[in-house]
């Protein structure tokens, strides 16, 4: 009985997706009460059975070709899913509450709630989930309902855009993924964890094969977690209404690709090639976008590139082999970065849907409690004690520092530079003078949107305390005696040279003080990929035409008719029409058929 | 003393006339005609056979006889057929030259 809760966990919010596309698409307030209902049963379920730390699920066998190929549906129950569980179906709760107020007035409420309810169905699946088909499924569901979100206010092209961006942009990433799953399953003839890890000595030898296959499942992770060279979409990403990109594209969706890392670790941690490729692309895609974010001017924009930064950091700590680490940092970035973004759609939604930071400034006397909140999570990004991220982070600068010097140094730069983009972001949004008629006029959001900054700020305050996470997560025990000084003063000058530097630039100023156009341009990625796909295209088009043209009608549609033809036009050469002619070859037939009946 | 192998020389001639016809005239009726010689070739050296093969009782053997027969049923009836198809071919085509009757040629 105890045992299907978990599966309740699931199926709570895709009974309510169905059940809002299918019946109540009309009445916007009861499809709200249905997916609200449905994730706080989930959340509810969630934290029962990690208070009972219930480690059995019903497992049903959904493919069985034993010995080939065997698919079970079941589920993993252990901390680490348990813990992502109430995580994700407790920031869902919260984005899910917060969403009433934000979308109230939206005409398209009941398909976003819908579609919000299906991300939790999917998501908790990839939480779940036991097998790598599982997995691959959820995750390409979460995909699609990313896209959904993205893409909500479709009659703008930006939107619109953005979405297909997002979607095709992680299938790149997905196909490396699924190449990796069926070359695991090749090799080692199933497709579930548990059974995969003993069987992972049958690699022994072959290092170069298993650092191909890590790198393909990690090519999953760069696409969904938009690790370099894929994170191109998760900027444009924020196209989509604010909660959307809280939950999915900064707590949740883009985690699940370290969350199934950390999963699958013992695949990746079974080739040190593999594993200092994960740490490099997770360092460079931390520092990349930390560079990009000192110069951009939409909020959400910011947040986004420090969403890639935060990601990048946790990649780093599983290319670090730092599970912990990594689970750590994730946890409390869940918390802070959802935090940031709900606090940045309340500034959004009370400025009219502006979001340049240039037209906010001393938004602090008019939106206190946002202003506050926003604080908090800020000094946790930044990694300022004792808010949460400066635990999270020191473990991952500790353990950087513990085993690769480069990276450590670059991952210091990079907490520099979050210092530096996230205190400029503050200072203008929230001090200096009021720069246009909405910042001046802006009024405190409705308590059902600041209810969750306030719990979320809670949360990030104190995530980072090990009397509260130790409950939820291994902590990382891996400091070195020597680095336990070192890294945290370390840390914490960068930190103090960051907010300076910020201060100093960008204290009173109405305008951009500092202009470097490479950063503006976000390092020209977009235009390079532009212009990557269209020389591809406009190679790989004349060797299509050719193609079409000449082998495939000319070749195999042309010559068919041809070759009736030809065939035709030689038959009909023996229909002499002259009776005697058919006779006598007649005759001849009867004599051939003599022939062999009689003589053989 | 007329043997069975005189029987099958006859048998023989006649069938290489009836087959020089079918293959040399023009004329569909002759044509006809020597299809019917061929057949009653083949008649012949089938009751030649009858009537050399005597089983142990004195009997000749009656299977190629009642062969015969029907031989004899089947050729009247193509016969009849196929003078009623000249027939209506001359009427179509106030011919029965062969050489003349070639539409089917490409």
């Amino acid at each position: 009985m105890n045992s299907f809760y978990p599966w309740l966990i699931l199926l709570a919010p895709f009974a309510s997706a169905t059940a809002i596309t299918l019946f109540t698409l009309r009445w916007k307030t009861l499809s709200s009460a249905i997916s609200i209902t449905a994730v706080l049963v989930s959340f509810g379920c969630s934290c029962f059975i990690f208070a009972k730390s219930a480690t059995v699920a019903p497992e049903f066998v959904w493919l069985d070709i034993t010995p080939i190929f065997r698919v079970p549906l079941g589920l993993t129950l252990d901390q680490l899913s348990r813990t992502m569980a109430v995580l994700v179906s407790g920031v869902g709760a919260l984005i899910h509450i917060y969403s009433l107020g934000y979308m109230r007035d939206d005409e398209g409420k009941s398909r976003y709630f819908a579609a919000l309810s299906l991300f939790m169905f999917a998501m908790l699946g990839i939480v779940f989930a036991n097998n790598f088909v599982m997995l691959f499924i959820f995750w390409e569901l979460v995909g699609f309902t990313s896209y959904v979100l993205i893409g909500h206010w479709f009659f703008r092209d930006a939107a619109a855009d953005a979405a297909n961006k997002a979607f095709i942009t992680t299938r790149i990433g997905d196909f490396g993924f699924m190449t990796g799953i069926l070359m695991i399953w090749m090799t080692t003839g199933s497709v579930v964890f548990a059974e995969i890890a003993p069987r992972m000595s049958m690699f022994g030898g072959h290092g170069t094969f298993v650092a191909i296959v890590a790198l393909l499942i990690f090519c999953g992770a760069v696409g969904k977690s938009a690790q370099f060279p894929l994170h191109v979409w998760l900027p444009d990403a924020m196209e989509g209404p604010t909660p959307v990109s809280a939950l999915i594209h900064a707590a949740t969706m883009v985690a699940a690709g370290v969350y199934m890392l950390v999963r699958v670790a013992f695949i990746i941690q079974a080739s040190q090639t593999a594993l200092l490729v994960v740490a490099w692309i997770g360092t460079i895609t931390a520092v990349m976008a930390a560079l990009i974010a000192t110069q951009q001017n939409d909020i959400k924009r910011i947040l986004a590139y420090s969403t890639l930064s935060q990601l990048g950091y946790m990649v780093m700590a599983v290319g670090l082999a730092s599970n912990n680490a990594a689970m750590f940092h994730l946890f409390t970035h869940a918390f802070f970065k959802a935090l940031l973004f709900l606090a940045a759609g309340s500034i959004i939604v009370m400025l009219h849907h502006e979001q340049n930071i240039w037209e906010m400034g001393q938004l602090r006397r008019r939106l206190p409690i946002t202003f506050l909140t926003f604080a908090a999570g800020a000094l946790a990004l930044i990694g300022c004690p004792p808010f949460s991220g400066f635990f999270s982070k020191d473990a991952i600068l500790a353990v950087a520092y513990e085993h690769n010097l480069p990276i450590f140094a670059v991952a210091l730069f990079t907490a520099f530079l979050t210092a530096f983009y996230v205190i400029r972001m503050l200072v203008i949004v929230f001090f200096g003078n009021p720069r246009s008629d909405s910042a001046r006029e802006g009024r405190e959001s409705p308590p059902v949107m600041t209810m969750p900054l306030i719990v979320l700020a809670i949360l990030a305050t104190l995530g980072g305390f090990a009397f509260f996470t130790r409950n939820f997560l291994k902590l990382p025990t891996e400091k070195a005696p020597n680095a336990f000084g070192v890294v945290p003063v370390l840390a914490i000058i960068a930190l103090i040279l960051g907010v300076g530097l910020a201060f100093a630039l960008y204290r009173g100023r109405a305008t951009e003080p500092v202009k470097v156009e490479l950063l503006r341009r976000k390092f020209y990625f977009d235009e390079f990929y532009c212009w990557l796909i269209y020389w591809t295209q406009e190679l790989l088009a004349p060797v299509a035409a050719f193609i079409d043209r000449w082998v495939i009608d000319a070749g195999a549609v042309g010559g068919s008719s041809r070759g009736t033809w030809g065939i035709g036009a030689l038959l009909r050469l023996i229909q002499v029409g002259n009776l005697q002619a058919y006779a006598f070859l007649f005759g001849l037939g009867v004599i051939a058929l003599i022939y062999f009946a009689v003589m053989r | 003393m007329i043997t069975l192998g005189d029987y099958l020389i006859v048998s023989a001639i006649l069938f290489a006339i009836g087959f020089a016809g079918v293959m040399l005239r023009r004329n569909l009726i002759v044509i006809l005609m020597s299809l019917e010689l061929m057949l009653n070739a083949a008649n012949l050296s089938l009751v030649a056979f009858s009537r050399f093969r005597v089983g142990a009782n004195g009997l000749p053997d009656y299977n190629a006889q009642v062969f015969v027969f029907f031989v004899i049923t089947v050729a009247a009836a193509e016969v009849a057929v196929g003078l009623a198809l000249l027939v209506a071919l001359y009427r179509a085509r106030q011919t029965t030259d062969v050489k003349d009757i070639s539409s089917l040629k490409f």
